[in-house]
């Protein structure tokens, strides 16, 4: 049963799957960006496992810890997850203009009013 | 001190110059902080070229930390010559986009614009000139977040959904990218591209570096809109204002080419890349298949924004083609082609970008006989094209002539004959512009219509003339290019 030790990166895998399908198969361009949002999240919970170290405790200098988790992935993900949001503000923004324009979020629906005006 | 500085400036400047625009609310001012920054820029990129050719390649600490702890920033012949395409092009586009810009962004909104702009200049400089793997998602995401805002201020509200697309996709191959980069990471334990470099010949058989390079090598096609992975490209060029896409088309898949040639030569290595899990014929494929479907596409196109837009994914095939090859040869044709297309794609925008200021729509119809009101402009599109095509005398030539030298010294032939093939076609869809502009008679709302003004020709032709003088003089580029590929491909046979 070694491969149920891995469990997070099984639970990263499906996480990021969920949020691609959501991406490719919902017409609302909120559940996309929701589903867009999953797709990110489970890149940081790789970062994340891959920080474990057996036995390690959270970096923080103490006297009675012999073992430390790598503390490096750990900030990169900070640095992931700002960008994360950044992209969150930014196609939120687009689909508050885009439904202001359209009048609606769904993506059919754009499309067919797309194609009528002259392109 | 500057000089010193000089690789950590040409990062920093137009950063900081990106941040002070948004307080000076005013379109005129936030236009000349932007082209000072790319001045500056472009002369530290010259100045970089130059140390490089006589030093050697530059590493830089980023905060005076050493580099496997901190972050490195490294300048070799090859991202030299990409950074001088980069800050290049970027002087060019922002000379032309002051009087574009004035007409396609509402008055209150011209400095975010400009704000952005050089954002997006940052990040694509930054990828370009980091030695850090993970610096370079970083950088990568500062550049598409500026792009997609950038896309979406086009006039019409196609933008926003164009936008949106890329967004999407933009996000989905970044990430690969992230998830990619965190294999090597789990592998090696560094993300230093040196040491990374070093550290994985003896991982070759380790199953996470090769998943890790699957990641990488999908998610730097998707930033470079390699066949099949270029859906985002044809909506995003054709509805972003004129100068936006000039400037991505001249520099941003560029990059995007630069991240591919990094990981697959410097990283990985050709022996793992096109050795072990053989990434050539992947590319090759994809290659062929996107310059003949990239090119047939544009012929049928109305929209000459569009039509050029998948000419780009038929030019981004010729330079894949290029790495595809993988002999210095073909790698040189590579890197040539990225510098070449640069300056065709830049012109050729650029000029319809003058007639979308005079004309605003841009379709075959609506140029109809505008070759006489124009004819500067319609002039500098004519000679875009013959590059774009191929003929002697332009850049276009030189970067096919060793993309078919490349393919006979393989005696792979089929490879010369789809280069060939891929020039007919672009015959084809330039004549289709040509045809119009000079041939046909002009409408009546045409008859009103002037000459660009001369502060977007000045651009459009600076461009143009490059494409002439490069294509006859060809001692910077080739040179360039083929030291790169030597030492792309060098450095596997361990003698960098």
């Amino acid at each position: 049963m070694q491969w149920l030790g891995h469990y997070n990166y099984w639970i990263y895998i499906a996480l990021m799957m969920i949020g691609f399908y959501a991406v490719i198969a919902k017409p609302n361009l909120v559940k996309k960006v929701i589903g867009l949002g999953l797709f990110q999240t489970a890149a940081f919970l790789l970062y994340i496992s891959i920080g474990m170290v057996e036995g390690g405790t959270a970096p923080i200098v103490w006297e009675h810890a012999t073992l430390y988790v790598n503390p490096l992935p750990h900030v990169l993900i900070l640095t992931a997850i700002v960008v994360a949001v950044s992209t969150l503000a930014v196609a939120l923004a687009l689909v508050i203009a885009i439904n202001r324009a359209y009048g609606t979020v769904e993506s059919d629906q754009i499309d067919a009013q797309n194609i009528k005006p002259g392109r | 001190m500057i000089g010193n500085n000089l690789p950590v400036l040409i990062v920093v400047v137009p950063l900081l110059a990106a941040l002070v625009i948004p307080l000076v609310r005013k379109g005129n001012v936030a236009w000349f902080v932007t082209m000072t920054a790319c001045i500056a820029v472009f002369a530290g990129a010259v100045a970089l070229l130059v140390l490089v050719g006589e030093h050697g390649p530059i590493s830089y600490a980023l905060g005076n930390w050493p580099p496997p702890i901190g972050i490195e920033y490294r300048v070799d012949r090859l991202n030299s010559f990409v950074l001088l395409i980069v800050s290049g092009i970027s002087v060019v586009v922002t000379l032309f986009a002051r009087l574009s810009v004035a007409t396609e962004i509402p008055a209150d909104r011209v400095h975010f614009f400009y704000s952005a702009y050089l954002m997006c200049i940052t990040g694509l400089l930054g990828i370009t000139i980091t030695g850090d793997a993970f610096n370079l998602y970083v950088l990568l995401e500062i550049s598409s977040l500026a792009t997609y805002t950038l896309v979406a201020m086009g006039t019409q509200p196609h933008a926003l959904r164009a936008s949106f697309n890329y967004l999407v996709l933009g996000t989905i191959g970044a990430t690969f990218l992230l998830i990619g980069i965190g294999h090597l990471y789990m592998a090696t334990g560094t993300l230093n591209m040196l040491d990374l470099q070093q550290r994985l010949p003896s991982l070759m058989e380790s199953r996470t570096v090769r998943s890790g390079f699957a990641f990488i090598i999908v998610g730097a096609s998707l930033k470079l809109a390699l066949f099949p992975l270029h859906l985002w490209l044809p909506s995003a060029y054709t509805h972003a204002p004129s100068s936006v896409t000039a400037l991505l088309a001249a520099t941003a898949t560029k990059v995007g080419a630069y991240i591919l040639l990094r990981f697959l030569f410097t990283i990985f290595g050709i022996e793992f890349s096109f050795g072990t899990l053989q990434a050539d014929k992947v590319l090759l494929l994809a290659a062929a298949v996107a310059v003949i479907t990239g090119s047939v596409i544009a012929i049928r196109q109305d929209n000459i924004k569009r039509m050029l837009a998948y000419s780009s994914i038929a030019q981004i095939g010729y330079i894949a083609l290029g790495i595809g090859l993988a002999s210095v040869t073909g790698v040189t044709a590579g890197i040539l082609h990225l510098f070449n297309h640069a300056l065709m794609k830049g012109a050729l925008f650029l000029a319809i970008g003058c007639v979308a200021y005079r004309a605003g729509l841009v379709n075959i119809d609506s140029i109809a006989g505008l070759g006489r009101r124009m004819p500067w402009t319609f002039a500098a599109f004519t000679a875009g094209g013959l590059s774009l095509i191929g003929i002697p005398l332009t850049t276009g030539f030189i970067s096919k002539w060793y993309l078919v030298l490349a393919a006979f010294e393989k005696g792979w032939w089929p490879v010369a004959v789809l280069v060939l093939i891929g020039s007919l076609l672009a015959l084809v869809y330039v004549w289709r512009v040509v045809e119009s502009a000079y041939f046909r008679p002009l409408s009546r709302t045409g008859r009103n219509i002037k000459e660009a003004p001369f502060q977007m020709l000045v651009p459009t032709w600076i461009l143009v003339l490059a494409n002439i003088y490069f294509g006859i003089n060809t001692e910077l580029t080739v040179g360039a290019a083929n030291e790169s590929a030597v030492m792309l491909l060098g450095a596997i046979t361990g003698n960098p």
